[in-house]
This record gives C-alpha cells, structure tokens and sequence, in this order.
C-alpha cells in the first residue's frame, strides 16, 4: 500500500488512487508524421526498468487529479509527485 | 483422564492452582494456564503428535514457537482454524484438537504406508509421472492424500475487524532489544507501538535462566512492561504479531484474542514513521539420517520447555550442536532432571567458557551424530568422529539438536532491504535498509543479550534523531550471557534420503541432489523443484541449510547461492482477520435504480448489468417457462409497447470552449458539427485501434454535451477522459462531470410507444417531424420534468424518458398506468438481448471483446474521413494496410432453426479439430422469424456470407448458414418512425 503525497489532499494510501499506467512521452502531435516504427514503438513500449520508473495515478477518490509519480520499483520509494504531466 | 504425568513438580510460568481440560485426537487430558497446546502434549506423554505432508512419518513436537515445522493442527469448535503450529496455540478449558495429516490418528495412521514408497516418489515426482494425459486430472486426489487441515464448514462464531493507526516508531518484538528500543523511545515522548507475537513480553529471555543487574532476567522485563504501561504515548499489544511489511512503512499486525472478547482478532494497518525489527533469532536444526524421529528436537525448544513449562521432553538427552548456545540449553535440562549422556559437538574446539557450563558432562568434539535408531521415536543414536573412525550408540529419547541461529530477518527482507551473508555467524543478517527500518538484536545478528540491549538503545536513538527527537541512554544492566560462536555443519556425514532439511514439506538432502543433478542449480528452482520452504512455516527452521547444503555441493559460498525471496505473512493469517467487517453483502455492494423494489414486487429476476448495477433479467409469470417470458417480453415491443428501466446507463456533461474539439479526438466520427438538440451514435476506441466503448452525443448548448456510455464501462471512460485532459491536453477548456445518477430514466418503446407518450401527457410536440429520431427535447411528460431522447437499442421507435431519480417510480407508475389501454409490459435484459441481437446492434463484452476494431464490425461508417486524427486512427490504418486478414461481423442461421448454439462457442474449418476461425458472440430465439439466430465473428466472414461454417461443440458440430448480420429492418424504418 503505497503512500501518495497528492499535491491536492496530502499523503494519502494508495487505495484512493488509480494506477494509470507508466508515463509515455507526450502523444505524437501529428501521428500521420510519426514512421510506423516509431508509433509502435511509442504504443506497445513502455518503460519498464529496475529503478526510478515515471507513472500516472488518479486520485479516483479524492480530488480527481491525475498525478504523475517518480517511484521506484525495487523499494517503491517515491521521489516525486506532480501534478498532470 | 489422566493428570499430566511428565510435569516438574514446580518452576515454569504455568499457573498449577488453574488446571484446563482439553481433547487431541479423540483423547483427553490435562494441562495448566499458561501451556500450548505443545508443552501440554509433551506434558502428557505424546510424543507422536503429527504425520509428515508427503511420507505420513511419525513426527513429535520439535520447536517451542512460530518456528515449529513438524506439528501443525486443526482447531475445532467456535476457535475452527486449519494448520496451526502446536507451538502456538495457547491452551484454554475445552479445547479441541486434531492432528492434520494423518487419520484416523497420528498414532495410527493409515497413510503411513507412503513411508514404504518413500523412494519411489522423489521431488518432482508428481509432475513427472502425472503428466499424461493430463495433470489436472490427478489433481483433486494427490491434493486430498497430500492436503492440510480441512477448512471450516462453518462460518466462525464472532467477528474481526480491521483498525487502522498512525505511529512514529513501531517496534515488531518485546524481547530485550524491543523491549530496550521502546523504553528509550518511549521515555523520549514519541508515539511508539510494539507489537510481540508472544503471550507474554520477553522474548527469548521467557526460554532461558539469565539475570539482568544480578536479578533474574524478568524481572527487569517484568519493570520495563510495567513502566511502558504508564505511558500514554506507547501502545503495547501481546499476543499479536507483525506479518508484513509493506510499502512506505505499512505494517500489517494481526492481533489475536484482543481484550474485546467478542472480537476473534484485530488486524491493525498501521503506517510508521520509523520501524525497527528486534524480531528475534531461529534456531536452525541439524541435518543427518533420521533427523525427523519423535525426540528430535531443536535445543533452545527443549530449553523452553523444561525453563517455561516445567516439562522435560525426555529423560535421557543427547546433544548434538556446533556452537555454543546448546550449552546453556544443555545446563538448563540437566539442572532440571534430564540425564545428558553427551554433547555432540561439530567443531573441533569447544571454548572454555561452554564446557564450564556443563561440567561432569562427556563432550565429543569433532563428532556429529550419522543417524538415529527407533522406528517411532528415538531409542538411541549413532556418534561417529567427522574426519572419518568408529561409531558409537548412545542411548537415548531425546536429541537436542543446534545448527546455529537464524536472524528473523523476514520482516526486514520483506520491506526490499538488503540482507547479507555473515561468515562469522554463518547466516543472513541484516545489511542495507530500503525504508526507514533498523534492525536490532538477534535479529541484527547480535547474540548476545548485553550485545541486544545495547542495539536496543542504538536503534531507538537513531530512529528518533531522524523523527527529529532525542533520547537518553538508559542505565544497561549487565547480564551473565555469554559469547555466541558457531561453525556450520550443513550436512552430517551420509546424509541422504531421510535428513530433512524442510521438515513440513518433507524436502530431504536427497531430493536436494536430484535437483542439482537435473540442472536446477539456482537455489529459486532448487526451492520451487523440491517445494523446500514452501510450507506453512516457509522453512523457518530449514531455509538456512538448504542454502548451505546447496553451496556445500556446488562448492561455492552460501554467499554466492544466495537467498529466496521472503514474502509476507509471517505466519498464517486468516482470510477472515484480513477481510475484517469487509464481509458479506458490503463486500462490493450493488448499485440499484429507484426501481429495483417495483421490479422485485413484480417478479422480476435480478441480473448484474455491470459496474454491479442491479437490473431485471426478466419479469417471471406464473405458468411461463424462462423462454416462455423472454419471447412474450421481445414480442410487447415488437408489436406492441414495452418498457425498460435504463437508469444505469453511462452519462457524463462535457463542458467548455473546447468541448467539441474534444470530443472529435475521442470518438472516431464528427460530433463538434451536432447542432443544439440533436445527437449521433459514435465509438470510441483506444490509441491501439480496438474499440473501447459506444455511446450517443448530444449536444445540449454551443458549449455543452451529453455523452453515453455502456453501463459497465462508464467508470472507465471516465477515467479515460480525464487522463486524456489532464496529462495530453492541458490547455483545452473542457471540463467533465459524471451524471449517471443524476439521470434516470424508462424508455418506452414499440410501434404504439408514442400513442403511450400522448396518453402520459407530455408538453412536446412528439411528431416525427417536430422530434426525429437522434434528437432530445426538453419539456415535462406526466407533470415530471425530463428530457426526452430519441434512441433506440431495439431497433423499435422508443422514448427515453430522462428525470431526476426520485422522479422515475412516479414516471413508471404514469407509463405503466396510460400504457395499460395499449398493453404496454416491462421487459427485462433477455429480451433486450434478443432484440438487439435481431438487429445486429453491438454490445459491448459480446461482439466488442477488445480485439475488434469498428470495419470488423461492419462500421466503417463510423470512421470519419474528414479528420486529420482522432484517437485510434493511425493505429487502425496501421494495421489495416497489412491486409492481414480479420475476424468479421456476421449473422448466422442454424440449418436446424430449434437447434440453439451456446455464445462463446468455436468456429472451425469444416468442424474440424484445427485452429478457430471465430465464435459465434451471440444466439438468441427470434421472435421476427421464430427460429434460433445469432451473430459470429468469423475470418474473413463477410467474404463468406450466403456461405456455411460449422460451430465445433465437445461432441457434435452445429453447421450454421451464415447471413448479413442485420435481421430485423434493416432500413431502420421503424426506429426512425
């Protein structure tokens, strides 16, 4: 059970977020411009390293706010928590 | 029933004036308050007290606590609960148990007979010999030979619950280092909690006889519990133990028999600033021939129960060891009336200050005993010198065995710490923190008492400099412990097929080699291949020597072999403590409509229509069959008038400036051209180019909308859109508001549902002309404010009639009374289905299952051209110019029209026994053409219309005419009308 410090509410357990996935870079503006290559990779790569991973979590029952996190996934510390993007 | 015969006449912490009475196996004895159930057994005399889970070998009570691998048993009565360590069971008037693995007795048991055929079923065996044709087929009868405890049939008489706390420092073990850390921390005014699995604080020091300041040992914890108790700041909880360790310092602490004797156990969430883990060390067990006899048993058990509960587990001891703990363990048995005929000591030096202990008792240095004679429990064993010579028989009924300890160092691996091997101590000991923990002690590795109550205050100080306090050092009493040193022995000589490393799950040094020899030599798949420390008691007392008989003969370090993973709980939790009050109906409640009392009272059947909506699957008439109803529900709308309750369908407002821009990115079509008062059906999908849901838009101002969604999903799309807005688009003015309850409402629909709307009375002008199909308006029907919407999911001209939800009994009540005249009947979500289906409308979980995009559905309508991108356009044209082929909506037709085909079921080329080639997604009975019709996704299958496919069922093949998927007016003439 994570401890989230949204920006909003304060720390808050996990269960009142909603796991959104790991953070991809912004989607391509203009995807017609994007070669095919990149566009799967960009949809079907996700990071998923040992260490500092960006994610995005909703804080379905609390604010509304979705949140991208900096956690760690060998200790779950986190090191950052924003607001959106 | 006899008294119990094998009790010193006086010592222990047992309460003699408070004799308890209780049942095992079918017998009954005695015991005192303050025994388990453990030390009451061997109080009477049982020494057989379980059967091993493979081989169904006697086994005796072998640990003193949560370590004890060989007796777990299941409690009967209110207490019912399976695979209890003996060990751990405090003994109360009335209690009864029974030994788990073995029937009718552990004394008698007739699995017995696997002994026999002990060499013939090796790790891995029943994975190999059970392969054919197919494993799950043995299953359930492997599972009931091998099998545990039964669960209890009944549910347990009172109730748990769950509490949730907030602390600086939780503090896991009231021995002397917890003890010491609370007390400092304490006196420091910081919230402290400490949490002791025990019945009583003291750890360790409850097993052995040391003084502390020249006082007995606890006494001194007897003063510091006293003075805890007078502070208001440090909450102390007995009996309860911490079994995880979770992210950011969330420990799970499963408290049992809580002051509230209504209660069966708390399970306390609590989230620690700091955490330190004085947990204690384990006693690791020796390994030769025949280490599982009745008799063996760990020395610092023996210890506890002669110092604890005045029971000597024997009259004649030997003690087999390699380092220096058994000498205390050894001077304390003797003292109270065991015969030691030996201490049998691994190492070739024995220090000093350990034969001091045990003076007038033989020590065989450099010796280990080989194996073990008696068949149900230890007549006697064989002592032969290491480096090779003559063995010698010492008789005996009692083995005192010690490995050496174990830091518990679980809860510290279990929050990602590192851990790391000490050659010194011959074991894992705690090394870098991945959480604010410490760990102090045993637990840390120091063995000593005055080494732990030093590490104690180290550890309280530290952890309230960075809660950012300060603390004092206590006055440290001395104690008379002496210096702890060890050698391993991993494995006695010839060890083999009956040295147990795992003694619950009956992993032998044999099977240890096999894996090896079959090329498992990572010690994860030497543990998966053998099951070693995959028992209740996750190898407490074995884990250690697995590793090190793994490294002894893969010739590396134990270092290199490494360690398993620890994993939470600790010890067995039970699903009720875990569950709490979240039991029941309020496990996940249902959601109902303001009808759901109306439907019931009406003879409604009551289906889940997702997201744990409640809605009628279909309204029962007496002398109906279920086909019955479901076809005379269709037919009302078909022909005539019928109403449904929608009240949980999917609604959200979208808001702002940019809401139109929005919501042309989100749904594969235009929706921003909508003019005020009119609406359009979209899809939308995913970045990936499957559908994620369909709904109808509509626009109800410039800067205002109303979308749909389907029921289940709405919850999802919500998340969705706001992901969309918050992280991709930012800058857009959109806001969204979910209104699904804030909307309800019944549609009317048939060929004569606007005769009922006019009979309900209504402000709007409700011709095809003033009100066409795809359009809303705004009015009053039946003197309720609502707004009207014209869709239709059945293919017929319908109403849906949208008010406030205390509105809709009253709406449905006026429909249901002007609807009389035309037969108007409520219709449930069978007929629904039917009708839908009839139409070839798609429903979400049927026909889209999350591999179809909107041209596989024959929708390519749906995707709009004039759009430069919306989500999921780049990735269905990527796929689309493959020219790989898909699977296609199509209809199908039964040659045999009465023969129904189950949804789900395959499609195959020519029935045969190949790949699929699709499903068929629906088949419902027709009420337009009175047969059974369904729809399929198929390859390639609107190529193949006017063809045939075949449905392949486990015995017969259905043959199926397959068709356009739209049965019913297909102009949608009558929904337009």
């Amino acid at each position: 059970m994570l401890l989230i410090d949204c920006p909003f509410c304060g720390p808050r357990n996990e269960s009142e977020f909603s796991f959104g996935g790991p953070a991809l870079t912004p989607r391509p503006s203009d995807p017609a411009a994007v070669s095919d290559a990149d566009w799967v990779d960009w949809l079907t790569v996700p990071p998923n390293p040992m260490g500092l991973v960006e994610e995005r979590w909703w804080h379905a029952r609390g604010c509304g706010s979705w949140l991208t996190i900096c956690r760690h996934t060998v200790t779950h510390e986190i090191t950052e928590v924003r607001l959106g993007r | 029933m006899a008294a119990d015969p094998y009790r010193l006449a006086e010592g222990g912490r047992i309460d003699r004036s408070r004799p308890l009475r209780f049942r095992f196996d079918g017998r009954d004895y005695q015991g005192f308050a303050g025994d388990t159930l453990a030390s009451a057994l061997l109080a009477n005399g049982v020494r057989i007290a379980a059967r091993s889970f493979k081989y169904h070998r006697p086994r005796g009570v072998m640990g003193a606590g949560v370590e004890e691998p060989a007796v777990l048993v299941e409690l009967k009565g209110d207490a019912a609960s399976g695979n209890r360590p003996a060990t751990t069971v405090p003994l109360t008037e009335g209690l009864v148990a029974r030994s788990v693995n073995a029937w009718p007795s552990a004394r008698f048991d007739i699995g017995a007979a696997n002994q026999l055929a002990a060499r013939f079923i090796p790790a891995g065996f029943y994975y190999k010999t059970f392969k054919w044709p197919d494993w799950h087929l043995y299953e359930p009868s492997i599972r009931r030979a091998a099998g545990l405890a039964s669960a209890p049939k009944e549910p347990p008489q009172g109730a748990y619950e769950a509490r949730h706390a907030h602390t600086d420092l939780l503090i896991a073990g009231a021995g002397p280092a917890g003890l010491m850390a609370a007390l400092v921390a304490g006196r420091a005014g910081a919230r402290v909690m400490i949490v002791d699995e025990g019945t009583e604080a003291g750890g360790a020091l409850l097993n052995r006889c040391l003084t502390l300041g020249g006082q007995p040992a606890l006494d001194w914890v007897a003063a510091v519990v006293a003075e805890l108790a007078g502070m208001e700041n440090v909450i102390h909880l007995q009996n309860a133990t911490v079994w995880a360790y979770r992210e950011h310092n969330l420990m799970m602490v499963q408290e049992r028999a809580p002051a509230n004797s209504s209660l069966l156990g708390r399970n306390w969430r609590v989230r620690a600033g700091q955490v330190i883990t004085a947990t204690g060390a384990i006693e690791r067990m020796m390994v030769f021939q025949g280490n599982d006899r009745p008799g063996v048993m760990l020395a610092s058990a023996a210890q506890a129960y002669v110092n604890r509960w005045a029971v000597p587990p024997g009259r004649r001891a030997v003690v087999f060891t390699n380092n220096d703990s058994a000498y205390a363990a050894t001077a304390d048995i003797a003292r109270a009336g065991i015969e030691v005929a030996a201490i049998v000591d691994a190492r070739d030096g024995v220090p000093d200050h350990s034969r001091a202990l045990v003076p007038g008792i033989e020590v065989l240095a450099g010796q280990a005993v080989t194996s073990v004679r008696g068949g149900r429990r230890v007549r006697a064993v064989s002592v032969a010198p290491i480096r090779g010579g003559a063995d010698r028989q010492l008789d005996c009924d009692l083995l005192a065995v010690s490995g050496g300890w174990n830091p518990a160092v679980h809860l510290y691996s279990q929050s990602r710490s590192k851990i790391a091997w000490n050659e010194g101590l011959a074991t894992f000991v705690p090394d870098a923190p991945a959480q604010a923990v410490r760990a102090a002690g045993a637990a840390n590795g120091a063995m000593e008492l005055d080494r732990a109550l030093q590490e104690g205050v180290a550890a309280a100080l530290a952890a309230l400099g960075d809660l950012g306090r300060s603390g004092q050092v206590p006055e440290l009493p001395g104690s008379d412990d002496l210096p702890y040193t060890v050698s391993p022995l991993w494995t006695a000589p010839g060890a083999g097929a009956k040295s147990f490393l795992d003694i619950q799950n009956d992993v032998t040094v044999a099977d240890i080699e096999l894996a090896l020899r079959e090329g498992y030599s990572n010690i994860e798949h030497v543990k998966r291949y053998t099951t070693g420390g995959m028992g209740i008691d996750q190898g407490k007392t074995g884990n250690v020597n697995i590793i090190g008989a793994v490294a002894e003969r893969q010739g590396k370090s134990p270092d290199e072999v490494g360690v398993t993973t620890f994993r939470p709980p600790y010890t067995p939790v039970e699903f009720g403590a875990i569950a709490g009050r979240r039991a029941g109906p309020v496990v996940l409640p249902y959601r109902h409509t303001p009808l759901t009392r109306w439907h019931k009272n009406n003879g409604a059947v009551m289906y889940e229509a997702g997201a744990r909506w409640r809605r009628p699957g279909y309204y029962r008439r007496a002398g109906e069959s279920f086909q019955d109803t479901v076809n005379r529900e269709a037919r009302t709308v078909r022909e005539g008038v019928g109403i449904y309750d929608g009240a949980p369908l999917g609604k959200y407002e979208i808001k702002g400036p940019d809401a139109g821009t929005f919501l042309d990115w989100i749904y594969t079509n235009v929706m921003s051209s909508l003019t005020v008062g009119n609406g359009r059906y979209g899809l939308m999908l995913t970045d990936d180019g499957l559908i994620l849901d369909d709904g109808v838009a509509f626009r109800l101002a410039p800067d205002r909308f109303l979308i749909s969604t389907s029921t289940g999903n709405a919850d999802a799309v919500g998340q969705y859109m706001e992901k969309l807005l918050q992280i991709e688009r930012p800058d857009w003015r959109v806001k969204i508001t979910n209104v699904t309850s804030q909307w309800a409402n019944a549609t009317i629909c048939g060929p004569k549902a606007r005769e009922v709307m006019a009979a309900m009375g209504s402000d709007i002008d409700l011709s095809p002309d003033a009100f066409p199909f795809m359009a809303f308006r705004d009015g009053h029907v039946a003197d309720l404010p609502a707004r009207v919407v014209r869709v239709s999911f059945t293919g017929e001209l319908s109403f849906e009639v949208n008010v406030r939800p205390r509105d809709l009994p009253a709406l449905w009540k006026a429909a249901m009374a002007a609807g009389a005249p035309f037969g108007i009947a409520p219709v449930g979500s069978e007929a629904n289905h039917v009708l839908r289906v009839e139409k070839g409308f798609l429903s979400l979980g049927h026909e889209v299952d999350g591999t179809v995009d909107p041209h596989d559905l024959g929708m390519s309508w749906v995707m709009s051209k004039k759009k430069d991108d919306f989500i999921g356009k780049r990735s269905v044209e990527l796929r689309r110019a493959s020219g790989r082929p898909r699977r296609e909506l199509v209809g199908i037709r039964p040659l045999d029209p009465n023969r129904q085909v189950p949804e789900g079921a395959p499609l195959t080329p020519g029935g045969r026994k190949e790949a699929t080639e699709g499903f068929v997604t629906a088949c419902v009975w027709s009420v337009v053409e009175n047969r059974w019709l369904g729809l399929a996704l198929l390859t390639d299958g609107r190529a193949r219309i006017g063809g045939r496919a075949h449905v392949r069922l486990p015995d017969e093949v259905i043959e199926v005419e397959l068709c356009d998927p739209i049965f019913h007016d297909p102009k949608g003439e009558r929904l337009r009308s």
